[in-house]
């Protein structure tokens, strides 16, 4: 089959990379043998992707690899497990919870005691002298029948810092005849004879 | 094609054969897949070269061509996962080096610096002419090791739609199959074939006239000759 040129250049790239079938590359060939325009555009075209494909066409920078490794070095790090990352980050959370309550929170303050035998004698007029026992845990108004043992007088603050609490038997009284002006009874007095307490004291029977 | 450039174009630059090639391949992407991230450099050594290229194809500049060569790669090893071992991985890579390239292109240039040739005509389908050059004086391969040269043909090159030099790169120049150029560049077998005749004719009549003076002067083969007799 005799082929126009028009064909030829349309099979070109073909029979450069030898794909044609043989009945055809034998129609291009005879073709060729007579055509010096279409073996000029083969002659090209074959000339030119022999030169382009030589490796020399094109060279890489030689700084190329290294740069590239060196990312990629960073990039391709082994990644640490999941535990781990799990564990930092709890330990994280919990620093900073901590860090939280210890500037965040209101101080400790001790819950106020409401049992009488456990209240300060923040009502008692610290300048007064009480008498105190030194096997005994509280402190009595001079006269009180529940003084025992060796018995000494000190005021009242300084029994509170020695740790004794007030007598609930006889501080009411201590405190009422304070805030009465009536002086403090060096005797005894019957609980008969006593003066009636307010209403509303801490420390009513 | 050369018997060596075929043993490039199936083995990839890979140091064996084109079997053994591939089962280490796969076997590297499975050790890197449970963990063993270092084997990524291996993975990619033999491939280096042809990013490159294919990146320098594109964009016509050294510096940008490194750039995205390396973002590309970085990009294909934080995207691993997404290979499927539906191609070679090889071809994978180039694509991931084209849609790269593209993207810097695109950003640095948009569609104003679109070559005049491109915005002409899309159409692949019409016939191309070749100018009627009486003759070809053959350009022996000795020459390439001229800076002169080289830089001639890299113009020549440039000067072609980008679409028929990303086809012409993989095919020519990386010695890509066509089905592996189809798949690289996301086009039909038929089209890398239309595309890769027109970028061939182009570059000859580009350069059919006498590579700037080339041909005045003598050249190392004996006049007459006919290269493919």
């Amino acid at each position: 089959m005799d082929l126009k040129c028009e064909q030829v250049w349309l099979l070109i790239s073909d029979y450069v990379d030898g794909e044609l079938l043989a009945p055809v590359r034998a129609d291009m060939d005879r073709h060729l043998a007579t055509c010096t325009r279409c073996t000029a555009v083969l002659a090209g075209t074959k000339n030119l992707v022999q030169l382009y494909g030589d490796e020399r066409m094109f060279s890489v920078p030689l700084d190329f690899s290294p740069a590239l490794h060196r990312r990629l070095s960073q990039q391709t790090r082994p990644e640490r497990g999941a535990a781990f990352t799990w564990a930092l980050s709890l330990a994280g959370a919990g620093l900073a919870t901590a860090a939280m309550l210890l500037f965040s929170l209101p101080r400790f303050t001790p819950p106020t005691m409401r049992a009488p035998m456990s209240q300060p004698a923040l009502r008692a007029p610290i300048a007064n002298l009480v008498v105190v026992s030194d096997d005994g845990k509280t402190f009595h108004v001079p006269g009180c029948t529940y003084i025992h043992g060796k018995s000494r007088m000190i005021p009242v603050e300084e029994a509170m810092k020695e740790g004794f609490n007030p007598c609930i038997r006889c501080e009411a009284e201590l405190i009422h005849r304070t805030e009465t002006n009536q002086p403090l009874s060096i005797t005894r007095t019957p609980p008969s004879t006593r003066t009636p307490l307010p209403a509303n004291s801490d420390f009513g029977d | 094609m050369s018997s060596q450039a075929k043993a490039r174009s199936e083995g990839g630059g890979a140091p064996s054969a084109e079997i053994p090639a591939l089962a280490y391949e796969r076997a590297l992407l499975e050790r890197i897949r449970h963990g063993e991230r270092d084997l990524f450099a291996e993975l990619i050594r033999p491939y280096e070269r042809r990013v490159y290229i294919t990146a320098l194809a594109i964009l016509q500049n050294e510096a940008d061509a490194q750039e995205v060569a390396q973002e590309a790669i970085l990009k294909a090893f934080a995207h691993l996962n997404q290979f499927r071992g539906d191609s070679r991985f090889s071809t994978w890579l180039t694509r991931v080096t084209i849609n790269e390239a593209r993207m810097r292109r695109r950003k640095q240039h948009g569609e104003i610096m679109k070559p005049f040739n491109e915005l002409e005509s899309e159409d692949d389908e019409g016939q191309f002419i070749p100018q009627d050059f009486a003759d070809w004086r053959e350009i022996p391969s000795e020459e390439l090791e001229r800076k002169e040269v080289r830089d001639l043909l890299r113009k020549a090159l440039a000067s072609i739609a980008d679409k028929y030099r990303e086809v012409f790169v993989l095919r020519d120049i990386q010695h890509l199959s066509i089905e592996e150029t189809a798949e690289a560049i996301g086009i039909t077998p038929g089209t890398v074939k239309t595309r890769l005749l027109r970028a061939r004719l182009m570059l000859r009549d580009i350069l059919a006239p006498g590579l700037g003076g080339i041909w005045t002067r003598p050249l190392a083969f004996e006049k007459g000759t006919k290269p493919w007799t």
